[in-house]
């Protein structure tokens, strides 16, 4: 019972981070151009779809509090100013899809809080996962570390890590779904932001190295880690060969591919902790009458159903969107 | 008073649930008000209904889309600031509001879409099937979170091990008899919330004589609803009565303003009370009337505040107002409801003008209504968080600071204060650009899961967007 609510949690925060990550990328990139027609184009690839797409957070929320309350009570309360500033950057960039056509006077309002909102939810989500790698605070189960435990060089570096990662991943949605000049551009780019992705992932090795951090020592025990990494490395090698072919479909799911590579090296070198290295999966776990209540209605019944819609979603609005047919 | 780290986490959490309340219990009303729209729309053929149906979609979106935003905040909150609660009550908690996100919000998600663009591309069985669908979805999330609040107030099925509420009885959780006379509370409360909207806007457009075949539909229905919901609401406020009184004999005795044990005991209409002298001035008082209402007897003793520790009683002038708004409101919306049903009924509405101005100046009365019932529930409930069990000063972060936390509610504030100005100012231009806008036809590339693109105002015609721009 434990081990499914772990399984579900897993793909929920899984399928948030390679959905609402791609459309944050957007939104980062959407803050470097001007160009009105871009903008639009740019929103368009993702206006149908990113409202599910943020679901996945509360539904990985909403887990969390029920199958391990441990875990959201100590998380979230640890994480206090950082989440504050992920929820206001979620909410102004969440209503600019729809405020920034109601005006033009005004539009740099809600242009700057989709651009500025998108980058700071995801700089925030980086520094979290660095902040979770270096380990926080916590003495018996309580976290000590204060309004800024979590904020260190490392996690600063993991947050401009995820923020590139997730622009990356957004450059080759565009690739996917538009045509012409936005599909150009981001043709240009993704080279630019795979270099400076790996850049960044020898910075973090190395610095992890150096620290000697307690993760390292999980990679070192535990050398059947490294299948993770070699998926990522073929998934690397196969993005540069779509994107020398220009090939517009498989470059996104390269980059997932990464993504779920790299997902599954931190949930692997974590393991048994769920917050690492203090509390395990065992400890956090929520009573048997809790879990089996979820697992009876919601986890055996309801969680198909939503994978359901979401693939409809997807499949209802599949292949390029067309600018001609927009409603703008 | 001091801005502790306590009192600004409670400042925050009311004001970010408050704010939230407000669109959810408009969407659930004007959800269910749909489905009987597209089924007498169907059953009649009447293109009207079809018409008015439309308008209020565009208006529903809006106001859904708010309230999605919003929720997010409450999801995180209880981790936030009150991560004791959230560890302590998370085995109950956590699923309780997990089953909403799993049953309610992706059924809202999907079958929203259909709603906004699906109508040409479904049978029309379907597209009814589909409106019944979303307020079924409201209906489920209202539902979970009145389960959990319930059980906040009156916590049942559970057994305390390692500090943790554990449950060992989910039907008498899913079934506690104080969730089933709250949970039809709210839900009536959103019903006349809708019915009062929808009201009021069809006497602003028969005052303005604009929309007549529309405006005369809504202004009907609208009354009509509400005259029938209104009564049924006291009987559903009675039970809910009932259930303070038999479970929260403190929150009883506040909200009645009774200071001293009576035998038989009277009622206070109204008072100044004086916490600190513990006594009422200016009492208007009914004799015996209070353990009639209490206990349905002549004869029975009813507890007063001052049969409790002081530092077990909730601050009572608050529960004592904010209940008697919430009653003050659902008479006066009683008397416009029955009087305006009345003038239907006799065909006179259009020419009374003073009923018609009543029923439009009357549409923020349910909001009202719905947020001090709501402060009565809650600061009754006062001091604790789950209620006789966990204090709320010890279900708080215990190290949150002040400072940190002001920050969070001065950021809350800011932006909720930005979003909702400019969403009430979209509202309001759907609102005075009339049914006629939609006689435009949705873009096929319109999308769903993005409510709020339905109020752009390039899809009005131009003599709307000069009507809405008042020219």
């Amino acid at each position: 019972m434990v081990m499914f609510w772990v399984a579900i949690l897993a793909v929920s925060i899984l399928l948030y981070v390679l959905l609402d990550g791609f459309d944050l990328g957007i939104g980062i990139l959407f803050g470097l151009t001007r160009d009105e027609t871009r903008r639009h184009a740019m929103l368009s690839a993702v206006a149908p779809i990113w409202d599910g797409n943020e679901t996945w957070l509360i539904v990985a929320g909403v887990v969390l509090w029920g199958a391990f309350p441990v875990v959201y009570a100590t998380l979230f309360s640890a994480f206090y100013l950082a989440l504050l500033l992920m929820l206001a950057g979620l909410i102004l960039r969440g209503v600019a899809f729809e405020y920034r056509y109601k005006t033009e006077r005004l539009r740099w309002i809600w242009d700057g809080g989709f651009a500025g909102g998108s980058l700071v939810a995801a700089f925030i989500q980086g520094m979290t996962v660095g902040a979770l790698v270096e380990g926080l605070p916590i003495v018996n189960g309580h976290y000590t570390g204060g309004e800024f435990g979590w904020f260190s060089s490392f996690a600063v570096l993991c947050g401009i890590g995820l923020c590139l990662g997730y622009t990356l991943l957004g450059a080759c949605w565009l690739v996917k779904k538009s045509e012409g000049d936005v599909r150009e551009t981001a043709y240009r780019l993704i080279p630019y932001l795979s270099v400076g992705l790996l850049v960044f992932l020898v910075i973090v090795f190395a610095y992890a190295l150096a620290e000697n951090l307690r993760v390292v020592h999980r990679w070192l025990e535990r050398p059947y880690l490294f299948a993770f990494p070699s998926i990522g490395v073929v998934a690397a090698i196969m993005l540069a060969f779509s994107i020398r072919n220009r090939r517009d479909g498989p470059p996104f799911y390269m980059v997932a591919l990464i993504f779920a590579a790299a997902f599954g090296t931190l949930a692997i070198s974590f393991w048994p902790y769920m917050i690492p290295f203090s509390i395990t999966i065992e400890e956090a776990a929520a009573p048997h009458s809790s879990l089996a209540f979820m697992f009876w209605g919601e986890g055996l019944f309801v969680f198909p159903l939503m994978l359901l819609y979401t693939v409809i979603s997807y499949s209802v609005f599949r292949g390029k969107v067309r600018p001609t047919a927009d409603h703008y | 008073m001091d801005l502790t780290a306590l009192l600004l986490s409670r400042l925050q959490f009311a004001f970010t649930v408050s704010f939230h309340i407000i669109f959810p219990s408009f969407t659930i009303g004007l959800a269910a008000w749909l489905t009987v729209l597209e089924a007498l729309h169907l059953w009649t053929g009447r293109p009207a209904y079809r018409q008015v149906f439309e308008f209020w979609l565009k208006i529903f979106g809006v106001a859904f889309g708010l309230g999605v935003v919003s929720g997010i905040v409450m999801a995180f909150q209880f981790g936030t600031n009150w991560s004791v609660l959230a560890r302590m009550s998370g085995p109950i908690q956590g699923p309780l509001l997990s089953y909403e996100t799993f049953t309610a919000f992706f059924l809202e998600a999907s079958f929203f879409g259909i709603l906004l663009f699906g109508r040409p591309r479904v049978p029309p069985w379907f597209y009814l099937f589909s409106t019944g669908m979303v307020a079924l979805g409201t209906t489920l999330s209202a539902f979970w979170i009145m389960a959990n609040n319930s059980w906040m107030q009156v916590p049942v099925g559970y057994v305390m091990e390692n500090g943790a509420f554990v449950p060992d009885d989910w039907l008498k959780i899913l079934f506690s008899p104080v969730l089933w006379v709250r949970f039809p509370h709210m839900l009536l409360a959103s019903y006349i919330t809708g019915a009062f909207c929808v009201a009021a806007t069809g006497a602003w457009y028969v005052l303005r004589r604009e929309f007549a075949s529309e405006a005369r539909i809504m202004l009907r229905m609208g009354l009509y609803f509400a005259a029938v919901l209104l009564p049924v609401q006291l009987f559903f406020g009675h039970l809910n009565g009932d259930y303070v009184h038999d479970y929260q004999p403190i929150k009883f005795a506040a909200i009645e303003g009774r200071w001293h044990t009576q035998q038989p005991a009277s009622e206070v209409l109204i008072a100044i009370p004086d916490p600190e002298a513990e006594t009422n001035h200016h009492q208007i008082a009914i004799p015996v009337l209070g353990s009639l209402i209490g206990s349905m007897s002549f004869t029975s003793k009813e507890v007063g505040l001052t049969d409790f520790p002081p530092q077990d009683r909730p601050p009572m002038i608050i529960p004592f107002y904010t209940f008697r708004i919430m009653v003050g409101c659902w008479l006066i919306m009683l008397l416009v409801a029955w009087t305006g049903s009345y003038l239907i009924y006799k065909e006179r509405i259009e020419q009374t003008r003073l009923l018609l101005w009543l029923t439009f100046l009357s549409f923020p009365l349910p909001f009202i209504a719905i947020l001090t019932g709501w402060y009565t529930a809650e600061v009754g409930r006062q001091p604790w968080t789950v209620y006789r069990v966990l204090r709320t000063a010890d279900a708080m972060t215990p190290f949150l600071t002040a400072r940190t936390a002001l920050t969070s509610l001065v950021v809350f504030c800011v932006v909720y204060s930005f979003i909702f100005a400019f969403g009430t100012y979209y509202i309001h231009r759907l609102l005075r650009s009339g049914p006629a806008g939609l006689l435009v036809e949705p873009s096929a590339a319109a999308i769903p899961n993005r409510p709020m693109s339905v109020v752009d105002e390039h899809r009005l015609t131009p003599a709307v967007r000069r009507a809405a721009a008042g020219e």
